[in-house]
């Protein structure tokens, strides 16, 4: 007995695949190429929900956590309030501030809680310890694992703000908080030490709930420790799911469109062992009638030729395991880092589950044209093998007779006609590999122009600041689980000078003003403000001038056009309730405005809170930094070496700008649809391959007719090529339409995923030009699957062919 | 007399190191002439067809055919040199079944950059001539075999070849049709057509052929020219 059953069967089964081992190839490729895809797309469904809810278990992450008011409570009291709120779990209190640390290098950090902790364990929010140890005296702090670089190592040292008798801390580990209920961590006594006087630390308490899946639940529990405190005592909490969310979000965003991938293989899968089993059938009839008429039963032929599709398919799944599994590695390490010390790999029910559903598939696909093969008579199979087709397509060959074309050509374009079905099957895997390019190049553009909506400022030729570079690159700004950013840095990644080193904002701009070269300038300033309707600070941007060039991307209204005005973001929006054209009030320092919001902008930095408004609603603000667009013909690198001539004396520098840079999702997710595409095009091509060799192999004594009668090679391969490059040009027609309404479908809600609307500048990214190319993509895609059968049809020895019947 | 086809010390072997299966033969045929190859299975009949045809290239020797080598030429300018000096007629006619009658005799002019109207000239011309003009728009899966084959003979000599191949052209047919065919080919030789006639059938070749050669195991066995001279 063998695995097909007889050892008879088993026999057919490996002449049939040994026979077709271009097709079984292209079976165990295009199975291989789904599989991988449908395995890194569920991997990163799997990344973009399992690791937090995994981290956030093992850390026995905080639900709620709470600062309060330590002059209207005390210890013993907050210990008390976990059980009156309901709490299964409490962690706490522990001395905690804010606090914004200098390195050596002179850059602030931004701002960052601090909470005194004796161990990095407890019954809540057990921190990871990425690197190092915990702080066990004074003159040591722990850092959120994000801050970890070359910048800012183990043993580097920090001064606890920019004033000269500031504390120096050292640093003597990194650590992971799943629930961030801070970002930094030192010993309780070396917190309160680090109070300013007169300014006691707050308390921190960190509670578990049996129920916590809702915000009713977490806005009932948050009542509950009001209650038991009194409003004016809890001076803040945060919930668990608005961290969860943010940290869900950068992964949450690539589920879309790895899913459409994931899709997008799977039906190409199932079109080309279809069309693979149904062309072995169809040009395998007779060997089908010889079969039964020596005795195998319809059964045994089902389950021959099912076989023949199943080995090479599930060498292909195997295959396809392997490399989805090697290719998520890339994702699921940027995510794990993310995550402390969770390591994450693909799933086990992703590695069981996606092969199942590809067998499944793979088999069912197999099984319709192999029930046609059990269900045929003998003497019809036997008939039907062995004499000629006569009737089909016969139209097709006097219309196309009639056409002003080269005969090979016109007898070329007659053939698809003779096979509807397969000519359907190649159209189909064409018009597929289309849908998938259309969609990657329209992913990949907007993906782009979400890069550099977010850094308008790479926009300007020349940027001069009232600081002076420093050598030493300052930090990254510590991104929340997901990829976010955490606590806010200034705006740009340009770490905020101690003031003391700032040129004077009115000496730089007599500078910019004073160069021939300089075609126009604005100037901005990043600061803190807060905004009624938001207890926390948020990060703001004040412009002075015409500041249209830095303008974010608008999903509604308009930038600011003068002072009153303010642009924000959709969160900004969301949270407080208002929409376009209602009123603010905003301050800074000791500065209040009321700012008319004249437009929503698209800008997920700084945790989608960041707001813009004129510099002129705040004299109190200064400038920093001066955005300048050069001159036609001005060399932007001598404008800068210019201006940083006068400037740098000063204390400040002028530097070009390089073009904007993508941040490491947005490359990931770039690299994973070029991928992903690069995968279904081959399955397309492979497609194309097969219905073409099926075609020439079964035309191939016509071909030698073609050639005895003095068809040359050039001319037998266009008559080859003629109908491919047809049917790929209309794959192309149907693909390119269908493409650019799936990424009009993919791209809101992966915005929405990301917790954003798309303006029209990310989602209306085609050209014309790129439409029509990608429209001829699908004629040479066509062509080039079949370019190997036709050069076979053209070089085959006529005499060869003419011997085969 | 001008010769059409010259072949010197022609071998042809599949396998290098076995014994040829046509060959070493020397044999030339004469503008006009009509020449019936016969022999047994396996004697080398086709594969010296194949060879004059330009279809297949010897191992040794060289075929000159309306003056010209063949036997080294590229498949591309084989097949351009086949379809203008070359007509061929099948055992099994080799028609293309989807194609109408009238396209199938036409195909080798359109391939041989005739235009569409001049082509359709030809095979009226040839139709006419053959008796074949009433299954013009038929197409060959609904045609006799004596049928088929005419329309493959008229294929066969729309480009006005100078040499006409013919391997096995009554070999699938019934003894009527078989007699139409013989009756065609007589015709044509009588008109001044070369023809070089691949045969089991010695009926055939005695009444189309003006010469006989026979082939035994790949070699000239007997060549009625030869015996006539001496």
């Amino acid at each position: 007995m063998s695995l097909f059953g007889t050892g008879a069967i088993g026999r057919i089964v490996r002449s049939g695949v040994g026979r077709r081992r271009v097709q079984t190839a292209v079976i165990a490729v295009a199975t291989m190429m789904a599989v991988a895809s449908a395995v890194v797309a569920g991997s990163l469904m799997v990344a973009a929900t399992a690791p937090f809810d995994h981290a956030f278990e093992r850390q026995r992450g905080a639900h709620l956590t709470a600062l309060f008011d330590p002059a209207r409570t005390i210890a013993a009291q907050l210990a008390g309030t976990g059980k009156r709120a309901g709490a299964t779990a409490t962690a706490g209190p522990y001395p905690s501030l804010v606090f914004r640390p200098v390195d050596r290098a002179g850059f602030r950090l931004p701002a960052l809680t601090l909470a005194g902790r004796p161990g990095p364990g407890g019954a809540v929010d057990r921190l990871d310890l990425k690197s190092g140890r915990w702080a066990r005296g004074s003159g040591e702090i722990v850092l959120d694992a994000s801050f970890e670089g070359p910048a800012l190592g183990i043993g580097a040292t920090v001064r606890a703000g920019d004033t000269a008798n500031a504390l120096t801390l050292t640093v003597v580990g990194f650590a992971v908080s799943v629930s961030r209920t801070a970002q930094a961590w030192a010993t309780p006594a070396q917190v309160a030490a680090l109070a300013p006087a007169g300014s006691p630390v707050t308390r921190q308490m960190l509670y578990c709930f049996d129920s916590a899946d809702t915000k009713e639940q977490m806005r009932a529990a948050r009542e509950r420790l009001t209650g038991s405190v009194g409003a004016r005592a809890l001076l803040g909490t945060q919930s668990w799911l608005d961290t969860k969310r943010a940290a869900e979000q950068g992964a949450a965003a690539t589920v879309p469109f790895a899913t459409a991938f994931g899709l997008l293989g799977l039906v190409m899968s199932v079109i080309i062992v279809s069309g693979v089993i149904s062309g072995a059938v169809g040009t395998g009839l007779r060997r089908i009638g010889i079969l039964k008429a020596i005795g195998f039963t319809p059964g045994e032929i089902v389950r021959a030729y099912v076989a023949q599709a199943m080995l090479p398919a599930g060498a292909g799944i195997a295959l396809g395991v392997v490399l989805g599994n090697l290719l998520a590695v890339p994702l699921l390490s940027e995510t794990e880092a993310l995550y402390g010390n969770i390591p994450l790999a693909v799933a086990w029910w992703v590695n069981v589950t996606v092969p199942a559903a590809a067998s499944v598939v793979v088999g069912l696909a197999a099984l319709v044209p192999a029930l046609r093969a059990g269900g045929l008579r003998t003497v019809d199979a036997l008939a039907a093998g062995g004499s000629p087709r006569t009737g089909r397509g016969q139209w097709a060959h006097r219309l196309t007779g009639l056409l002003p074309l080269p005969r090979p050509v016109t007898y070329g374009l007659a053939t698809p006609f003779t096979h509807p079905v397969r000519t359907l099957a190649m159209l189909l895997a064409v018009a597929f590999g289309t849908v998938a390019a259309t969609f990657a190049v329209g992913l990949t553009s907007s993906l782009t122009a979400v890069g550099a909506a977010q850094d308008p400022e790479s926009r300007a030729a020349v940027t001069v600041t009232t600081t002076r570079a420093n050598t030493a690159a300052p930090p990254p700004p510590p991104p929340a689980p997901g990829g976010r950013p955490g606590p806010p840095l200034a705006h740009g990644h340009a770490a905020v000078p101690s003031p003391r080193e700032a040129a004077d904002p009115a000496q730089v701009r007599a500078a910019v003003t004073a160069q021939t070269g300089t075609e126009s300038y604005y100037a901005k300033s990043e600061t803190e403000v807060t905004a009624a309707g938001i207890p926390e600070s948020l990060q703001a941007t004040l412009y002075e001038g015409d500041a249209r060039g830095g303008s974010y991307a608008m999903i509604s209204g308009h930038w600011i056009t003068g002072r009153g005005q303010v642009v924000v973001p959709t969160r900004f929006l969301e949270r407080t309730g208002t929409t376009v054209g209602d009123t603010v009030r905003v301050t800074h320092e000791k500065e209040t405005a009321r700012l008319r919001i004249v437009g929503e902008s698209f800008d997920t930095s700084g945790d989608g809170l960041q707001i813009h408004a004129a510099l002129a609603d705040f004299p109190s603000a200064e400038p920093t930094t001066f955005l300048v667009d050069v001159k036609a013909g001005v060399s932007a690198d001598e404008y800068a070496r210019k201006v940083a001539a006068v400037v740098q004396p000063l204390g400040g520098d002028a530097t070009t700008n390089a073009p904007s840079g993508q941040e490491g999702v947005i490359l990931v997710m770039s690299a994973m649809a070029a991928l992903l595409t690069a995968m279904l095009v081959c399955v397309a091509g492979l497609g194309v391959l097969n219905s073409v060799i099926l075609d020439t192999r079964e035309r191939v004594h016509d071909l030698g007719v073609c050639k005895a009668i003095g068809m040359s090679p050039r001319q037998t391969t266009s008559l080859v090529l003629a109908p491919v490059t047809a049917i790929g040009a209309l794959g192309g027609l149907l693909g390119v339409p269908a493409g650019y309404a799936l990424h009009g479908l993919v791209m809101p809600v992966m915005g929405r995923a990301a917790g954003t609307v798309l303006p029209p500048a990310v989602l209306d990214v085609y050209e014309p030009v790129q439409l029509l190319l990608l429209g001829l993509g699908g004629a040479v895609l066509a062509v080039l699957g079949a370019l190997v059968p036709a050069g076979w049809a053209a070089g085959t020895r006529t005499a060869t062919a003419l011997r085969t019947e | 007399m001008q010769q059409v086809i010259e072949l010197k010390g022609v071998a042809k072997r599949y396998d290098s190191a076995g014994a040829p299966v046509l060959g070493p033969l020397t044999l030339d045929v004469a503008q006009g002439e009509a020449l019936a190859v016969t022999g047994p299975s396996g004697s080398g009949k086709s594969t010296l067809l194949h060879l004059v045809a330009g279809l297949d290239q010897p191992t040794d020797g060289t075929v000159t055919v309306a003056g010209r080598r063949i036997d080294r030429l590229s498949e591309r300018a084989r097949a351009r040199f086949r379809r203008e000096h070359i007509g061929m007629a099948f055992q099994f006619f080799h028609l293309l079944d989807d194609l109408t009658v009238t396209d199938n005799i036409q195909l080798p002019a359109r391939l041989a950059g005739a235009g569409r109207r001049d082509a359709a000239a030809r095979a009226d011309e040839l139709m006419e001539a053959l008796g074949i003009r009433k299954h013009a728009r038929a197409y060959p899966g609904r045609l006799s075999g004596g049928e088929r084959q005419r329309v493959a003979v008229a294929r066969a000599l729309v480009n006005r070849p100078a040499l006409l191949l013919a391997d096995e052209p009554t070999g699938a047919l019934d003894s009527a049709s078989g007699h139409d065919v013989r009756e065609l080919l007589r015709e044509l030789h009588r008109a001044g057509q070369t023809i070089v006639l691949v045969t089991h059938d010695l009926t055939l070749a005695e009444a189309c052929a003006s010469r006989t050669v026979h082939l035994v195991d790949g070699r000239i066995a007997l060549d009625s020219r030869a015996q006539a001279v001496r």
